[in-house]
């Protein structure tokens, strides 16, 4: 039975469905010290659209998806989510916006003092009060399931491997069924067949949620699977974005270079 | 920036951590939860040392006045100097300087621990105040447990102290406590252990700020438990010296 949580999300959803990209970066520009990682490059993605982010290590792809959770602030330009500036919003107002948004971290950032069942709950936790104990337990088990770790509610963090960890870390940010996704780097660390169930998961969410997803990867094969749109970067900057087969067309040398050794 | 540079600019970080986490602890949805874990963690998990420590100090105070008073022909001073000296000096400080150890490391390393692996990172993402789940939690379970340990401490120093003195000199506890307390009032004594509400705020806020700013793996965790441990005890002593001055002129 849909509670009132599930039809305030789908009215709010609809009302967003006006045109609008879901997430749009714009002008980014973001340095650390001296050292330029992101030179004013733009974006959007659309609800229920995959774009991938390539590129070499260290080229800011990371910092790209922290940038648009507002981990960090950029130096200038904007980060609009439907349509809203986040950049300099205060914290607990962020935090409204960031219900809307689920993370994977490159590390999965599981709560090592927590079971990796605690871990899917902890957003249901603290954003679902009108979720009882065994609504809850249901939805960690089903969310679990999904990434194939059901059969680990009481295993520590530390007891699993960095892959596993990778997946429950993919549980706990759909836990609140957010309407932007955001993965770093979703398959690394996994076995080709474990990276093929992950990217079919993506695939499924993109067609039964409509969301907007941005995944950081360095496996162009996942990226090709998954995505409506790839961007490659270089030194900050955007160096080409479209389809996979706008890349393998494109006569960018580093394209090139990149696909080739792919 | 020069020494005096970065040291401004400690305590103006420090000031602006405050001013957030004190933001966060006042503002609704209150962690509840977390704040009873950590007042078990604070408070039941620091009595073991607390308790060997205000013994200690018992004992070495019982010791040290009676030789000293013995010499002056005051031996009949012996509870009373034994209690003030306990209650309104030693055991405060001595339970302010435990727990910074114990609890103001424990904290700074945790919190330090998470950041480097960026799960204060994953709180925050999951639309979560982490100074309001983290800090403020941890501070105010410091604020609260400090007296109760104080009272612990000077429990145990009384009774150890007691125990010490009638091993060589037998005098009943009661006569001890009748003569100790003789003439005193509960401004004598409530002030001076009240007081280490502000000793928890001190070890809470530089063990919290210490280890939510942390760099540098697990390199930086080691820093920063060290660096909370040292700042805190040294500003518990400093703070110890203002407030036996306010008290002395409010509670005269």
């Amino acid at each position: 039975m849909a509670t009132a949580y599930d039809i305030a999300m789908k009215q709010d959803r609809s009302e967003k469905d006006s045109g609008a990209p879901v997430v749009a970066v714009d002008n980014l520009l973001k340095t650390f010290g001296s050292h330029m990682v992101l030179n004013g490059i733009s974006l959007s993605v659309d609800r229920g659209e995959t774009l991938a982010v390539l590129g070499r290590s260290g080229t800011g792809k990371s910092v790209l998806l922290r940038l648009i959770i507002g981990l960090e602030t950029p130096d200038s330009g904007s980060v609009c989510i439907h349509g809203q500036n986040i950049v300099g919003l205060a914290l607990d107002r962020m935090g409204e916006i960031r219900k809307k948004m689920g993370f994977l971290f490159q590390q999965a950032a599981l709560y090592d003092s927590l079971t990796v069942a605690e871990n899917v709950a902890f957003p249901l936790v603290h954003h679902r009060k009108d979720m009882s104990r065994s609504e809850r337990g249901e939805r960690v088990k089903q969310l679990l399931s999904e990434v194939g770790m059901e059969g680990n509610l009481d295993t520590m963090p530390s007891d699993i491997s960095g892959g596993m960890q990778k997946r429950v870390g993919l549980a706990r940010a759909l836990a609140l069924e957010p309407e932007i996704l955001l993965l770093d780097e979703p398959t690394a660390g996994l076995d080709p067949i474990s990276s093929g169930e992950i990217d079919d998961l993506i695939l499924k969410l993109q067609r039964e949620r409509q969301m907007a997803s941005i995944v950081v990867t360095h496996d162009l094969h996942s990226a090709r699977t998954i995505a409506n749109r790839l961007a490659l970067l270089d030194q900050g900057n955007v160096v080409i974005e479209g389809t996979f087969e706008d890349l393998q067309q494109s006569d960018i040398g580093f394209v090139e270079n990149f696909l080739k050794l792919s | 920036m020069g020494i005096i540079g970065g040291f401004f600019e400690w305590f103006g970080n420090l000031g602006i951590f405050f001013w957030q986490v004190l933001r966060a602890a006042v503002t609704p949805p209150y962690e509840w939860r977390e704040l009873i874990r950590q007042l078990d963690e604070v408070g039941s998990k620091s009595f073991p040392v607390v308790v060997m420590a205000g013994s200690a100090i018992g004992v070495i105070i019982s010791l040290e006045a009676r030789y000293s008073l013995s010499r002056f022909g005051a031996k009949s001073m012996f509870p009373a100097t034994l209690v003030y000296s306990v209650i309104q000096v030693m055991g405060p400080i001595i339970t302010g300087l435990v727990v910074s150890g114990r609890v103001g490391a424990g904290i700074s390393a945790e919190l330090a621990s998470m950041k480097v692996t960026e799960q204060i990172d994953a709180i925050e993402a999951s639309a979560i105040n982490p100074y309001r789940l983290l800090a403020a939690t941890r501070i105010l379970a410091c604020i609260l447990m400090l007296p109760l340990l104080t009272l612990v401490s000077d429990g145990c120093g009384l009774l150890m102290g007691w125990f010490a003195q009638t091993l060589v000199e037998p005098l009943s506890f009661h006569q001890f406590i009748q003569d100790g307390f003789k003439g005193a009032t509960f401004s004598t004594f409530l002030p001076q252990t009240f007081k280490t509400a502000v000793y928890g705020l001190i070890i809470g806020l530089i063990a919290c700020f210490q280890g939510m700013r942390t760099r540098g793996g697990a390199e930086g965790v080691g820093r920063a438990a060290t660096n909370s441990v040292v700042l805190a005890s040294l500003f518990v002593i400093l703070a110890d010296v203002v407030l036996v001055k306010f008290i002395l002129v409010v509670f005269p």
